[in-house]
Protein backbone atom coordinates (compact mmCIF):
# COMPACT_ATOMS: atom_id res chain seq x y z
CA UNK A 1 0.00 0.00 0.00
CA UNK A 2 2.58 2.23 0.74
CA UNK A 3 5.06 1.14 -2.10
CA UNK A 4 1.55 2.02 -4.12
CA UNK A 5 1.73 5.66 -2.73
CA UNK A 6 5.16 6.26 -3.34
CA UNK A 7 5.07 4.89 -6.87
CA UNK A 8 2.14 7.24 -7.61
CA UNK A 9 4.19 10.15 -6.52
CA UNK A 10 7.30 9.29 -8.37
CA UNK A 11 5.13 8.90 -11.53
CA UNK A 12 3.11 11.99 -11.02
CA UNK A 13 5.87 14.05 -9.77
CA UNK A 14 6.07 16.82 -12.00
CA UNK A 15 2.43 17.66 -12.07
CA UNK A 16 1.97 17.01 -8.32
CA UNK A 17 4.94 19.46 -7.59
CA UNK A 18 3.62 21.87 -9.87
CA UNK A 19 0.69 22.28 -8.08
CA UNK A 20 1.91 22.73 -4.46
CA UNK A 21 4.18 25.22 -5.98
CA UNK A 22 1.08 27.14 -7.46
CA UNK A 23 -1.25 26.88 -4.58
CA UNK A 24 2.10 27.71 -2.54
CA UNK A 25 2.64 31.52 -4.48
CA UNK A 26 -0.92 31.92 -4.19
CA UNK A 27 -1.17 31.83 -0.14
CA UNK A 28 2.05 33.82 -0.19
CA UNK A 29 0.61 36.51 -2.32
CA UNK A 30 -2.92 36.43 -0.94
CA UNK A 31 -1.22 36.55 2.88
CA UNK A 32 1.80 38.65 2.72
CA UNK A 33 1.63 41.07 -0.36
CA UNK A 34 -2.05 41.99 -0.91
CA UNK A 35 -2.84 41.74 2.03
CA UNK A 36 -6.96 42.29 2.07
CA UNK A 37 -9.80 38.82 1.96
CA UNK A 38 -11.53 40.92 -0.73
CA UNK A 39 -9.27 41.54 -3.18
CA UNK A 40 -8.03 38.07 -3.34
CA UNK A 41 -8.77 35.43 -0.64
CA UNK A 42 -5.76 33.03 0.41
CA UNK A 43 -6.16 29.13 -0.33
CA UNK A 44 -6.53 28.87 3.34
CA UNK A 45 -9.28 30.70 3.47
CA UNK A 46 -10.77 29.27 0.46
CA UNK A 47 -10.41 25.51 2.52
CA UNK A 48 -11.57 27.41 5.64
CA UNK A 49 -14.82 28.32 3.48
CA UNK A 50 -15.39 25.11 1.45
CA UNK A 51 -15.53 23.07 5.02
CA UNK A 52 -18.49 25.40 6.22
CA UNK A 53 -20.58 25.04 3.00
CA UNK A 54 -19.50 21.37 3.55
CA UNK A 55 -20.64 21.39 6.99
CA UNK A 56 -23.97 23.68 6.23
CA UNK A 57 -25.09 20.95 3.67
CA UNK A 58 -25.32 24.13 1.03
CA UNK A 59 -22.53 22.89 -1.41
CA UNK A 60 -24.51 19.22 -1.71
CA UNK A 61 -27.77 20.82 -2.16
CA UNK A 62 -26.31 24.09 -4.70
CA UNK A 63 -24.89 21.02 -6.75
CA UNK A 64 -27.17 18.35 -7.01
CA UNK A 65 -29.71 22.11 -8.36
CA UNK A 66 -26.74 22.72 -11.01
CA UNK A 67 -26.74 18.86 -12.16
CA UNK A 68 -30.39 18.98 -12.45
CA UNK A 69 -30.88 21.90 -14.74
CA UNK A 70 -27.59 20.82 -16.43
CA UNK A 71 -29.48 16.85 -16.55
CA UNK A 72 -32.72 18.86 -17.73
CA UNK A 73 -30.95 20.72 -20.97
CA UNK A 74 -28.64 17.89 -22.00
CA UNK A 75 -31.59 15.57 -22.33
CA UNK A 76 -33.70 17.99 -23.81
CA UNK A 77 -30.78 18.33 -26.17
CA UNK A 78 -30.16 15.28 -26.79
CA UNK A 79 -33.83 14.49 -27.54
CA UNK A 80 -34.00 17.44 -30.19
CA UNK A 81 -30.92 17.36 -31.36
CA UNK A 82 -29.70 13.90 -32.50
CA UNK A 83 -33.19 13.24 -34.61
CA UNK A 84 -32.67 16.61 -36.08
CA UNK A 85 -29.35 15.84 -37.04
CA UNK A 86 -30.01 12.38 -38.21
CA UNK A 87 -32.54 13.26 -40.30
CA UNK A 88 -31.29 16.28 -41.92
CA UNK A 89 -28.10 13.97 -42.76
CA UNK A 90 -29.93 11.07 -44.07
CA UNK A 91 -32.58 12.71 -45.96
CA UNK A 92 -31.81 15.41 -48.25
CA UNK A 93 -34.67 17.08 -48.47
CA UNK A 94 -35.62 17.14 -44.66
CA UNK A 95 -32.15 19.10 -44.86
CA UNK A 96 -33.02 21.56 -47.08
CA UNK A 97 -36.11 22.26 -44.89
CA UNK A 98 -34.67 22.68 -42.10
CA UNK A 99 -31.24 24.12 -42.62
CA UNK A 100 -32.32 27.60 -42.95
CA UNK A 101 -34.04 28.13 -39.45
CA UNK A 102 -31.28 26.65 -37.94
CA UNK A 103 -29.16 28.97 -39.31
CA UNK A 104 -31.13 31.71 -38.15
CA UNK A 105 -31.22 30.23 -34.91
CA UNK A 106 -27.99 29.21 -34.25
CA UNK A 107 -25.83 32.72 -34.15
CA UNK A 108 -28.13 34.10 -31.14
CA UNK A 109 -26.28 33.54 -28.19
CA UNK A 110 -28.27 31.14 -25.55
CA UNK A 111 -27.76 33.90 -23.07
CA UNK A 112 -30.26 35.79 -25.36
CA UNK A 113 -32.85 33.47 -24.17
CA UNK A 114 -32.92 34.07 -20.90
CA UNK A 115 -36.21 36.73 -20.79
CA UNK A 116 -38.10 34.33 -22.85
CA UNK A 117 -36.99 31.66 -20.67
CA UNK A 118 -38.22 33.01 -17.46
CA UNK A 119 -41.35 34.50 -19.59
CA UNK A 120 -41.92 30.74 -20.37
CA UNK A 121 -40.99 28.45 -17.55
CA UNK A 122 -40.90 31.32 -14.61
CA UNK A 123 -38.53 30.85 -12.43
CA UNK A 124 -38.30 27.40 -12.21
CA UNK A 125 -35.72 24.38 -13.19
CA UNK A 126 -36.99 23.95 -16.32
CA UNK A 127 -36.27 27.86 -17.45
CA UNK A 128 -32.37 26.71 -16.32
CA UNK A 129 -32.55 23.89 -18.18
CA UNK A 130 -33.64 25.76 -21.67
CA UNK A 131 -30.84 28.10 -21.38
CA UNK A 132 -28.22 25.34 -21.12
CA UNK A 133 -30.29 23.44 -24.31
CA UNK A 134 -29.92 26.80 -25.85
CA UNK A 135 -26.43 26.13 -25.78
CA UNK A 136 -26.39 22.30 -26.57
CA UNK A 137 -28.46 21.76 -29.09
CA UNK A 138 -26.53 23.39 -31.61
CA UNK A 139 -23.34 21.95 -31.91
CA UNK A 140 -24.94 18.41 -31.40
CA UNK A 141 -27.11 18.82 -34.54
CA UNK A 142 -24.36 20.16 -36.41
CA UNK A 143 -22.21 17.17 -35.57
CA UNK A 144 -24.58 14.42 -35.99
CA UNK A 145 -25.47 16.37 -39.38
CA UNK A 146 -21.65 16.01 -40.31
CA UNK A 147 -20.71 12.28 -39.05
CA UNK A 148 -23.83 11.44 -41.39
CA UNK A 149 -22.82 13.31 -44.22
CA UNK A 150 -19.66 11.49 -44.07
CA UNK A 151 -20.57 8.08 -43.66
CA UNK A 152 -18.44 6.31 -46.57
CA UNK A 153 -20.80 5.40 -49.27
CA UNK A 154 -18.91 2.01 -48.75
CA UNK A 155 -20.45 0.72 -46.14
CA UNK A 156 -23.85 1.77 -46.96
CA UNK A 157 -22.92 -0.10 -50.50
CA UNK A 158 -21.67 -3.08 -48.29
CA UNK A 159 -24.41 -3.26 -45.94
CA UNK A 160 -27.17 -3.08 -49.45
CA UNK A 161 -25.61 -6.50 -51.05
CA UNK A 162 -25.73 -8.25 -47.55
CA UNK A 163 -29.55 -7.67 -47.24
CA UNK A 164 -30.14 -4.72 -45.10
CA UNK A 165 -31.29 -1.87 -47.24
CA UNK A 166 -34.55 -0.23 -45.71
CA UNK A 167 -33.92 3.10 -44.49
CA UNK A 168 -33.98 2.47 -40.42
CA UNK A 169 -31.86 -0.67 -40.75
CA UNK A 170 -28.88 1.88 -42.69
CA UNK A 171 -29.31 4.41 -40.34
CA UNK A 172 -29.34 2.17 -37.14
CA UNK A 173 -26.98 -0.36 -37.84
CA UNK A 174 -24.30 1.89 -40.52
CA UNK A 175 -25.21 5.35 -40.28
CA UNK A 176 -25.25 5.86 -36.51
CA UNK A 177 -22.08 3.26 -35.64
CA UNK A 178 -20.27 5.04 -38.39
CA UNK A 179 -21.03 8.90 -37.13
CA UNK A 180 -20.60 8.37 -33.26
CA UNK A 181 -17.36 9.62 -33.42
CA UNK A 182 -18.64 12.74 -34.97
CA UNK A 183 -21.72 13.07 -32.71
CA UNK A 184 -19.53 12.51 -29.21
CA UNK A 185 -17.30 15.08 -30.09
CA UNK A 186 -20.19 17.50 -30.49
CA UNK A 187 -21.82 16.13 -27.27
CA UNK A 188 -18.11 17.28 -25.71
CA UNK A 189 -18.24 20.32 -27.24
CA UNK A 190 -21.55 21.01 -25.94
CA UNK A 191 -21.47 19.99 -22.84
CA UNK A 192 -18.56 22.89 -22.93
CA UNK A 193 -20.83 25.10 -23.99
CA UNK A 194 -23.82 24.19 -21.61
CA UNK A 195 -21.93 24.23 -18.45
CA UNK A 196 -21.04 28.11 -19.37
CA UNK A 197 -24.70 28.53 -19.96
CA UNK A 198 -25.67 26.89 -16.87
CA UNK A 199 -23.79 29.25 -14.42
CA UNK A 200 -24.83 32.57 -16.34
CA UNK A 201 -28.59 31.37 -16.18
CA UNK A 202 -28.37 30.48 -12.76
CA UNK A 203 -26.36 34.03 -12.28
CA UNK A 204 -29.13 35.74 -14.09
CA UNK A 205 -31.72 35.20 -11.80
CA UNK A 206 -33.58 32.49 -13.82
CA UNK A 207 -33.25 30.16 -10.59
CA UNK A 208 -32.63 31.16 -6.85
CA UNK A 209 -29.72 28.77 -6.04
CA UNK A 210 -27.54 26.61 -7.88
CA UNK A 211 -23.33 26.97 -8.09
CA UNK A 212 -23.81 29.59 -10.43
CA UNK A 213 -26.38 31.45 -7.94
CA UNK A 214 -24.67 30.86 -5.33
CA UNK A 215 -21.39 33.04 -7.08
CA UNK A 216 -23.48 35.74 -7.32
CA UNK A 217 -25.12 35.72 -4.28
CA UNK A 218 -22.07 35.78 -2.14
CA UNK A 219 -20.90 38.12 -4.62
CA UNK A 220 -23.58 40.67 -2.84
CA UNK A 221 -22.60 39.42 0.05
CA UNK A 222 -18.65 40.30 -0.26
CA UNK A 223 -17.76 37.38 0.78
CA UNK A 224 -15.52 36.83 -2.04
CA UNK A 225 -13.97 33.90 -0.55
CA UNK A 226 -17.26 31.71 -0.68
CA UNK A 227 -17.27 32.99 -4.39
CA UNK A 228 -13.60 31.38 -5.02
CA UNK A 229 -15.21 28.17 -3.57
CA UNK A 230 -18.02 28.44 -6.03
CA UNK A 231 -15.61 28.91 -9.03
CA UNK A 232 -13.25 26.34 -8.46
CA UNK A 233 -16.23 23.74 -7.56
CA UNK A 234 -17.41 24.34 -10.75
CA UNK A 235 -14.67 24.30 -12.33
CA UNK A 236 -14.19 20.94 -10.53
CA UNK A 237 -17.98 19.50 -11.28
CA UNK A 238 -17.34 19.87 -15.03
CA UNK A 239 -13.69 18.62 -15.53
CA UNK A 240 -15.40 15.47 -13.57
CA UNK A 241 -18.41 15.46 -16.12
CA UNK A 242 -16.15 16.01 -18.97
CA UNK A 243 -13.68 12.62 -17.86
CA UNK A 244 -16.51 10.83 -16.78
CA UNK A 245 -18.30 11.09 -20.40
CA UNK A 246 -14.75 10.15 -21.99
CA UNK A 247 -14.05 7.17 -19.80
CA UNK A 248 -17.93 5.94 -20.60
CA UNK A 249 -17.07 6.59 -24.58
CA UNK A 250 -13.78 5.22 -24.89
CA UNK A 251 -14.66 2.08 -23.13
CA UNK A 252 -18.15 1.38 -24.70
CA UNK A 253 -18.91 3.40 -27.81
CA UNK A 254 -15.56 4.41 -29.27
CA UNK A 255 -13.60 1.14 -28.71
CA UNK A 256 -13.02 0.34 -32.39
CA UNK A 257 -11.18 3.75 -32.63
CA UNK A 258 -8.57 2.47 -30.28
CA UNK A 259 -4.96 3.39 -31.98
CA UNK A 260 -6.24 5.46 -34.44
CA UNK A 261 -7.42 8.45 -32.58
CA UNK A 262 -5.27 9.39 -29.53
CA UNK B 1 -30.39 -33.42 -35.48
CA UNK B 2 -27.67 -30.16 -35.81
CA UNK B 3 -26.13 -32.63 -37.91
CA UNK B 4 -28.73 -33.68 -39.93
CA UNK B 5 -29.40 -29.87 -40.55
CA UNK B 6 -26.21 -29.27 -41.45
CA UNK B 7 -25.85 -32.14 -43.84
CA UNK B 8 -29.10 -30.85 -45.23
CA UNK B 9 -27.37 -27.27 -46.29
CA UNK B 10 -24.66 -28.40 -48.02
CA UNK B 11 -27.20 -31.03 -50.11
CA UNK B 12 -29.21 -27.77 -50.92
CA UNK B 13 -28.19 -27.02 -54.34
CA UNK B 14 -27.45 -23.83 -55.00
CA UNK B 15 -27.75 -22.54 -59.15
CA UNK B 16 -26.03 -19.35 -60.41
CA UNK B 17 -26.71 -18.84 -63.67
CA UNK B 18 -25.56 -14.99 -65.46
CA UNK B 19 -27.68 -13.44 -67.86
CA UNK B 20 -26.23 -10.15 -69.43
CA UNK B 21 -28.30 -9.39 -71.99
CA UNK B 22 -27.94 -5.73 -74.42
CA UNK B 23 -26.96 -3.98 -71.42
CA UNK B 24 -26.48 -0.58 -72.08
CA UNK B 25 -25.16 2.54 -69.85
CA UNK B 26 -25.35 6.09 -70.57
CA UNK B 27 -23.86 8.43 -67.87
CA UNK B 28 -26.15 12.04 -68.35
CA UNK B 29 -25.28 15.58 -66.81
CA UNK B 30 -27.12 17.69 -65.71
CA UNK B 31 -25.41 20.97 -67.09
CA UNK B 32 -24.81 19.15 -70.52
CA UNK B 33 -27.34 17.43 -72.26
CA UNK B 34 -24.84 15.14 -73.83
CA UNK B 35 -23.78 12.17 -71.93
CA UNK B 36 -21.04 9.84 -71.24
CA UNK B 37 -21.95 6.51 -72.68
CA UNK B 38 -20.42 3.90 -70.04
CA UNK B 39 -21.37 0.36 -71.51
CA UNK B 40 -22.65 -0.03 -75.09
CA UNK B 41 -25.02 -3.35 -75.78
CA UNK B 42 -22.83 -5.36 -73.68
CA UNK B 43 -24.28 -9.67 -73.80
CA UNK B 44 -22.98 -12.23 -72.42
CA UNK B 45 -23.63 -15.42 -70.31
CA UNK B 46 -21.66 -17.04 -67.29
CA UNK B 47 -22.49 -20.65 -65.79
CA UNK B 48 -23.42 -21.97 -63.02
CA UNK B 49 -20.12 -21.99 -61.03
CA UNK B 50 -18.77 -20.83 -63.61
CA UNK B 51 -15.11 -18.09 -62.76
CA UNK B 52 -15.47 -15.27 -64.63
CA UNK B 53 -13.00 -12.34 -65.14
CA UNK B 54 -13.75 -8.95 -66.44
CA UNK B 55 -10.84 -7.09 -67.99
CA UNK B 56 -10.23 -3.98 -69.94
CA UNK B 57 -8.56 -0.93 -70.19
CA UNK B 58 -9.51 1.59 -67.05
CA UNK B 59 -12.94 3.16 -67.73
CA UNK B 60 -13.75 0.70 -69.68
CA UNK B 61 -17.19 0.12 -67.88
CA UNK B 62 -16.64 -3.10 -66.11
CA UNK B 63 -16.86 -2.20 -62.48
CA UNK B 64 -20.34 0.11 -63.96
CA UNK B 65 -21.63 -3.66 -65.08
CA UNK B 66 -20.41 -5.17 -61.75
CA UNK B 67 -22.54 -3.05 -60.01
CA UNK B 68 -25.50 -3.15 -61.75
CA UNK B 69 -25.00 -7.01 -61.89
CA UNK B 70 -24.73 -6.41 -57.87
CA UNK B 71 -27.97 -3.94 -58.26
CA UNK B 72 -25.97 -0.82 -56.89
CA UNK B 73 -26.48 0.73 -60.05
CA UNK B 74 -29.04 0.76 -62.79
CA UNK B 75 -28.58 0.08 -66.55
CA UNK B 76 -29.93 2.60 -69.09
CA UNK B 77 -31.48 -0.22 -71.43
CA UNK B 78 -31.05 -3.90 -71.26
CA UNK B 79 -31.73 -6.49 -68.55
CA UNK B 80 -29.39 -9.08 -66.37
CA UNK B 81 -31.15 -12.02 -64.88
CA UNK B 82 -29.93 -14.33 -62.54
CA UNK B 83 -31.68 -18.05 -62.92
CA UNK B 84 -34.18 -16.38 -65.30
CA UNK B 85 -35.25 -13.73 -62.57
CA UNK B 86 -34.27 -10.02 -63.52
CA UNK B 87 -32.54 -8.38 -61.10
CA UNK B 88 -33.79 -4.70 -59.66
CA UNK B 89 -31.57 -3.83 -56.31
CA UNK B 90 -29.17 -5.81 -53.97
CA UNK B 91 -29.71 -8.64 -52.47
CA UNK B 92 -28.08 -11.09 -50.46
CA UNK B 93 -28.11 -13.84 -53.09
CA UNK B 94 -25.23 -11.64 -55.04
CA UNK B 95 -22.87 -11.04 -52.50
CA UNK B 96 -19.72 -8.95 -53.48
CA UNK B 97 -16.43 -7.66 -52.56
CA UNK B 98 -15.28 -4.37 -52.66
CA UNK B 99 -11.78 -2.71 -54.15
CA UNK B 100 -11.93 -0.48 -50.80
CA UNK B 101 -12.12 -1.89 -47.30
CA UNK B 102 -15.89 -2.35 -46.57
CA UNK B 103 -15.52 -3.66 -42.96
CA UNK B 104 -17.82 -2.04 -41.22
CA UNK B 105 -14.92 -0.55 -38.06
CA UNK B 106 -17.21 -0.80 -35.19
CA UNK B 107 -17.53 -4.39 -35.39
CA UNK B 108 -15.04 -7.27 -35.16
CA UNK B 109 -14.46 -9.61 -37.65
CA UNK B 110 -16.79 -12.21 -36.19
CA UNK B 111 -19.55 -9.35 -36.05
CA UNK B 112 -18.80 -8.26 -39.83
CA UNK B 113 -19.11 -11.54 -40.77
CA UNK B 114 -22.41 -12.27 -38.96
CA UNK B 115 -23.92 -9.01 -40.14
CA UNK B 116 -25.84 -10.69 -42.89
CA UNK B 117 -27.73 -13.30 -41.43
CA UNK B 118 -28.81 -10.82 -38.24
CA UNK B 119 -30.07 -8.99 -41.49
CA UNK B 120 -32.50 -11.83 -42.12
CA UNK B 121 -33.38 -11.45 -38.17
CA UNK B 122 -31.38 -15.13 -37.40
CA UNK B 123 -30.42 -14.38 -33.60
CA UNK B 124 -26.76 -13.01 -32.70
CA UNK B 125 -25.64 -15.88 -31.01
CA UNK B 126 -27.22 -18.58 -33.37
CA UNK B 127 -25.46 -16.63 -36.27
CA UNK B 128 -22.09 -16.37 -34.38
CA UNK B 129 -22.14 -20.24 -34.47
CA UNK B 130 -22.95 -20.37 -38.22
CA UNK B 131 -20.15 -17.86 -39.29
CA UNK B 132 -17.16 -19.88 -37.51
CA UNK B 133 -16.66 -22.20 -40.90
CA UNK B 134 -16.45 -19.59 -42.82
CA UNK B 135 -13.80 -17.52 -40.28
CA UNK B 136 -12.14 -20.54 -40.61
CA UNK B 137 -12.67 -21.31 -44.37
CA UNK B 138 -10.31 -17.59 -44.61
CA UNK B 139 -7.73 -18.63 -41.92
CA UNK B 140 -8.81 -16.25 -39.85
CA UNK B 141 -9.97 -17.80 -36.18
CA UNK B 142 -6.95 -16.11 -34.53
CA UNK B 143 -8.81 -12.77 -35.44
CA UNK B 144 -12.62 -13.47 -35.08
CA UNK B 145 -12.66 -10.80 -32.06
CA UNK B 146 -9.94 -8.17 -33.38
CA UNK B 147 -11.52 -4.99 -35.05
CA UNK B 148 -10.88 -3.87 -39.05
CA UNK B 149 -7.95 -1.14 -37.76
CA UNK B 150 -5.92 -4.27 -36.05
CA UNK B 151 -5.89 -5.96 -39.52
CA UNK B 152 -3.49 -5.92 -42.07
CA UNK B 153 -5.05 -5.23 -45.71
CA UNK B 154 -4.93 -8.94 -47.39
CA UNK B 155 -6.55 -10.16 -43.61
CA UNK B 156 -9.08 -7.34 -44.41
CA UNK B 157 -10.46 -8.76 -47.52
CA UNK B 158 -10.35 -12.22 -46.62
CA UNK B 159 -12.52 -11.11 -43.86
CA UNK B 160 -14.55 -9.50 -46.70
CA UNK B 161 -15.01 -12.38 -48.53
CA UNK B 162 -15.87 -14.58 -45.50
CA UNK B 163 -18.38 -12.17 -44.73
CA UNK B 164 -19.90 -12.16 -48.37
CA UNK B 165 -19.20 -15.94 -48.53
CA UNK B 166 -21.86 -16.19 -45.10
CA UNK B 167 -25.11 -15.54 -46.96
CA UNK B 168 -24.45 -18.28 -49.25
CA UNK B 169 -25.22 -16.40 -52.10
CA UNK B 170 -25.54 -17.91 -55.58
CA UNK B 171 -23.18 -15.59 -57.51
CA UNK B 172 -19.83 -13.61 -55.77
CA UNK B 173 -19.10 -10.13 -57.08
CA UNK B 174 -15.68 -9.10 -57.27
CA UNK B 175 -14.60 -5.64 -57.81
CA UNK B 176 -10.99 -5.95 -58.08
CA UNK B 177 -10.57 -7.10 -54.27
CA UNK B 178 -6.63 -7.80 -54.38
CA UNK B 179 -6.12 -4.08 -56.26
CA UNK B 180 -4.54 -2.70 -53.10
CA UNK B 181 -2.56 -5.17 -51.83
CA UNK B 182 1.06 -5.92 -52.79
CA UNK B 183 2.05 -8.56 -55.13
CA UNK B 184 2.72 -11.08 -52.67
CA UNK B 185 -0.10 -10.74 -50.48
CA UNK B 186 -2.04 -11.05 -54.24
CA UNK B 187 -0.50 -14.40 -55.17
CA UNK B 188 -1.36 -15.76 -52.00
CA UNK B 189 -4.73 -14.75 -51.96
CA UNK B 190 -5.65 -15.93 -55.17
CA UNK B 191 -4.77 -19.04 -54.47
CA UNK B 192 -6.38 -19.11 -51.41
CA UNK B 193 -10.18 -17.78 -53.75
CA UNK B 194 -9.12 -20.68 -55.89
CA UNK B 195 -9.57 -23.09 -52.99
CA UNK B 196 -12.55 -21.61 -51.64
CA UNK B 197 -14.38 -21.42 -55.29
CA UNK B 198 -13.64 -25.10 -55.60
CA UNK B 199 -14.99 -26.29 -52.40
CA UNK B 200 -17.99 -24.01 -52.42
CA UNK B 201 -20.46 -24.02 -55.72
CA UNK B 202 -20.39 -20.53 -56.49
CA UNK B 203 -20.30 -18.59 -59.52
CA UNK B 204 -17.86 -15.69 -59.71
CA UNK B 205 -18.02 -12.43 -61.23
CA UNK B 206 -13.96 -11.13 -60.55
CA UNK B 207 -13.24 -7.62 -62.02
CA UNK B 208 -9.34 -6.91 -62.99
CA UNK B 209 -7.01 -4.94 -64.95
CA UNK B 210 -4.43 -7.42 -64.26
CA UNK B 211 -3.96 -10.01 -66.74
CA UNK B 212 -2.12 -11.67 -64.66
CA UNK B 213 -4.56 -12.28 -62.24
CA UNK B 214 -7.18 -12.73 -64.69
CA UNK B 215 -5.25 -15.96 -66.70
CA UNK B 216 -4.62 -17.56 -63.34
CA UNK B 217 -8.03 -17.16 -62.06
CA UNK B 218 -10.57 -17.64 -64.64
CA UNK B 219 -12.81 -19.84 -66.59
CA UNK B 220 -12.84 -17.65 -69.03
CA UNK B 221 -12.27 -13.95 -69.58
CA UNK B 222 -14.55 -11.25 -70.66
CA UNK B 223 -12.30 -8.96 -72.84
CA UNK B 224 -13.72 -5.06 -73.03
CA UNK B 225 -13.01 -2.61 -75.33
CA UNK B 226 -12.15 1.29 -74.10
CA UNK B 227 -14.92 3.51 -73.43
CA UNK B 228 -17.77 2.94 -74.46
CA UNK B 229 -17.33 -0.53 -72.88
CA UNK B 230 -18.04 -3.32 -75.46
CA UNK B 231 -17.42 -7.12 -75.17
CA UNK B 232 -14.12 -7.22 -77.32
CA UNK B 233 -13.23 -11.25 -77.60
CA UNK B 234 -14.69 -14.01 -74.83
CA UNK B 235 -11.34 -15.61 -74.04
CA UNK B 236 -11.66 -19.27 -72.98
CA UNK B 237 -8.84 -20.63 -70.29
CA UNK B 238 -8.84 -24.34 -70.89
CA UNK B 239 -5.46 -24.69 -68.55
CA UNK B 240 -6.23 -27.15 -65.53
CA UNK B 241 -5.41 -26.20 -62.25
CA UNK B 242 -3.66 -25.49 -60.04
CA UNK B 243 -2.20 -23.64 -62.77
CA UNK B 244 1.85 -22.35 -62.92
CA UNK B 245 2.11 -18.76 -63.46
CA UNK B 246 4.56 -19.26 -65.70
CA UNK B 247 4.09 -21.98 -67.58
CA UNK B 248 4.78 -22.01 -71.57
CA UNK B 249 0.92 -22.12 -72.04
CA UNK B 250 -0.12 -19.68 -69.42
CA UNK B 251 2.23 -17.46 -71.42
CA UNK B 252 1.05 -18.36 -74.63
CA UNK B 253 -2.45 -17.08 -73.28
CA UNK B 254 -1.07 -14.17 -71.32
CA UNK B 255 0.35 -12.82 -74.43
CA UNK B 256 -2.67 -13.13 -76.44
CA UNK B 257 -4.58 -11.34 -73.60
CA UNK B 258 -1.79 -8.12 -73.62
CA UNK B 259 -2.17 -7.92 -77.33
CA UNK B 260 -5.97 -7.76 -76.99
CA UNK B 261 -5.44 -5.18 -74.53
CA UNK B 262 -2.96 -3.22 -76.61
CA UNK B 263 -4.65 -3.05 -79.28
CA UNK B 264 -7.25 -1.06 -77.04
CA UNK B 265 -4.65 1.34 -76.14
CA UNK B 266 -3.92 2.40 -80.04
CA UNK B 267 -7.50 2.65 -80.81
CA UNK B 268 -7.80 5.94 -78.78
Amino acid sequence: MKNRFIKTIEENGIEALSLIVAIAIWQLVADRIVQDRFLLPSFYDVVTSFFAIVKSGLVFADTLTSLLHFAIGIIAAFAIGIPLGIIMGWFREANRAIDPIIEILRPIPPLAWIPFAIVWFGLTQQAAGFIVFAGMVFPIIINTYTGFKNVPKVYVEAAKVLGCTRNLDLIRYIAIPSAMPSIVAGIRIAMGVGWMCLVAAEMFAVSDSGLGYQIWHNYYLHRMNFVLVYMLLLGFVGLFIDRFFRHYVDAKLLRWTAGTVV
Amino acid sequence: MQNYLDGQQELWYKMGRVNVKNISRIFTKKEENSGTEALHDVSFDVEDGEFICLLGPSGCGKTTLLRIIAGLETQSSGEITLNGTPITGPDPKRGMVFQQYSLFPWRTVIDNVTFGLEMQGIDKAEARKRVEKYIELVGLEQFKNSYPYELSGGMQQRAAIARALANEPEVLLMDEPFGALDAQTRNILQDELLKIWEQKHVTFIFVTHSVDEAVVLSDRIVMMTARPGRIKEIVKVDLPRPRSRTSPEVNHLRDHVLRLLEEERFHR
